[in-house]
């Protein structure tokens, strides 16, 4: 069998196909890279369109791989956030730990859909996630963003699909299993 | 009749439901955020926590600094040519003052020495790197490469060679933070270096300008002065370029100027910066009356840290 025939196509994974298992250490590895990838250093416009690498990761692990990746490691993951972003204790996790709820009961439903409509989904979870920790801040005294804070989440959307394209190309069948 | 029982076997035993879990979790949250921006009792646990994270996070970038390092190597030669050419122009513009200041140093030591006044800032600064911004849209804050280990303390001032950049709000053993004179909870006492008159230029938060608060709409301020600290908070050692005035305006009835500012130090572009030696304590604060007298208070007020 050539190397070929054993790689999947890069497209995403059609609702019929039964998807491996993920391996817990493409998880964890996934999580670390967006953790990097949310401390990049970046400025200007890059920096107001810089998404939430962290949710949009959980996000998907959450409705993928719920044995592994749910409201706990997500809490988790929010307080080792808070100490690489230097903000309040216990901001992101709140916001992480709420995604990871929501995905819970979206999870059910939403692979059915097709990428583009489960990006406007995920749309308004992120926004959620923002409008959570907008809330906390403002109680705290912070003054109210500019309209760029609602830039994010939609990047953070438009990349959904892509994003699962690339994290679900490791639990792709091979080809020579899954002919229809 | 056994009645039915209402949960399922514990086949699929999987702990609290997610419900329960995301209400401990947020209440949890809740704690913590009271008890973080409250009372700071959790600066301990964040420095431990930094202190295994900031490694790793080092580790995990080492391969792109490798591919940048070799992109440098490979650097085209014309671009390494304009870049001479420009730091060699830098350096003639800068050679007068560079010249003038040893002479100036001197005579200003033995004046100091001659009215019995103490240096107020330590010699030395040191040298570091920008190694990521926060991505908080609330604050303005930096993550720089060096930290207690290299002898920082929190409240140095940050510059680099253009201008004032920040201070050091937060320590952590191997990096600091750096808060930007940009972040809304960050204020430099600053003086017009045209005409002398104080003020405070208060950050106004991301992608807003500055201002200089509190300011009668008489003060001698136009549009282009240079503000530099005053050095009164004991923070921010006198005469480092703060930032320009880029609009004025007097309001009839207002009771102060809107005046806005642009920084000059390079707070967003910077890579190398340069953290100053802590000041040296100043005497304790006189006891003040009861009732502050609000006409001095502008040019009185500290630096708050960041937070």
């Amino acid at each position: 069998m050539s190397l070929a025939s054993r790689v999947p196509s890069f497209a995403p994974a059609r609702p019929e196909e039964i998807l491996k298992p993920a391996k817990p250490w493409f998880v964890v590895l996934t999580l670390a890279l967006a953790l990097v990838a949310n401390t990049l250093p970046t400025s200007g416009v890059a920096l107001a369109l810089k998404p939430d690498f962290v949710a949009l990761t959980l996000l998907y692990w959450c409705i993928q791989a719920p044995r592994y990746v749910g409201v706990g490691v997500s809490w988790t993951l929010g307080l080792v956030m808070d100490v690489v972003d230097a903000t309040l204790f216990g901001q992101h996790a709140l916001a992480y730990a709420v995604l990871a709820y929501g995905a819970e009961y979206f999870r059910r439903r939403v692979l059915r859909f097709p990428l583009w409509q489960q990006a406007v989904q995920v749309a308004f979870l992120l926004a959620a996630c923002a409008l959570l920790v907008l809330a906390v801040r403002v109680i705290g005294g912070a003054p109210l963003p500019r309209w760029t804070y609602a830039v994010p989440p939609i990047v953070g959307a438009l990349l959904w699909p892509p994003l699962t394209v690339v994290l679900q190309w490791p639990q792709r069948p091979t080809r020579s299993s899954s002919t229809f | 009749m056994r009645p039915i029982p209402a949960e399922p076997p514990p086949i699929f035993r999987r702990g609290p439901s997610p419900l329960a879990r995301v209400t401990f979790l947020g209440l949890a949250s809740i704690v913590l955020l009271f008890a973080d921006a409250r009372f700071r009792y959790l600066e301990d646990v964040r420095h431990a926590a930094g202190a295994i994270l900031f490694p790793l996070q080092r580790l995990v970038r080492v391969p792109g600094e490798a591919l940048d390092s070799v992109a440098a190597y490979f650097a085209s030669k014309r671009d390494l040519e304009r870049e001479n050419e420009r730091l060699k122009s830098e350096l003639i513009a800068q050679s007068p003052a560079a010249q003038g200041y040893a002479p100036v140093r001197d005579e200003n030591a033995r004046l100091k020495a001659l009215a019995g006044l103490k240096a107020r800032h330590a010699e030395g600064s040191t040298v570091v790197q920008v190694l990521y911004t926060g991505r908080d849209p609330f604050a303005q804050k930096l993550f720089v490469s060096r930290g207690s280990e290299s002898g920082l303390v929190a409240g140095s001032a940050v510059i680099d060679e253009h201008g004032v950049v920040g201070q050091l709000t937060r320590v952590h053993p191997t990096m600091s933070e750096v808060t930007l004179v940009t972040d809304k909870d960050h204020a430099v006492p600053v003086k017009v270096e045209r005409s002398g008159v104080r003020s405070v230029l208060f950050g106004a938060g991301a992608g807003r300008a500055p201002e200089l608060r509190f300011t009668p709409p008489s003060a001698d301020i136009r549009v282009g002065d240079r503000l530099v600290t005053s050095g009164l908070d004991g923070t921010y050692p006198p005469g480092l370029a703060v930032a320009q005035v880029t609009g004025v305006e007097r309001e009839t009835g207002q009771m102060f100027a809107r005046i806005e500012c642009a920084p000059l130090g390079g707070v967003d572009r910077s890579e190398t910066l340069l953290v100053l030696a802590p000041p040296v304590a100043l005497p304790p604060r006189p006891e003040e009356p009861s009732e502050a007298d609000p006409a001095r208070k502008g040019g009185r007020a500290k630096a708050r840290r960041g937070g």
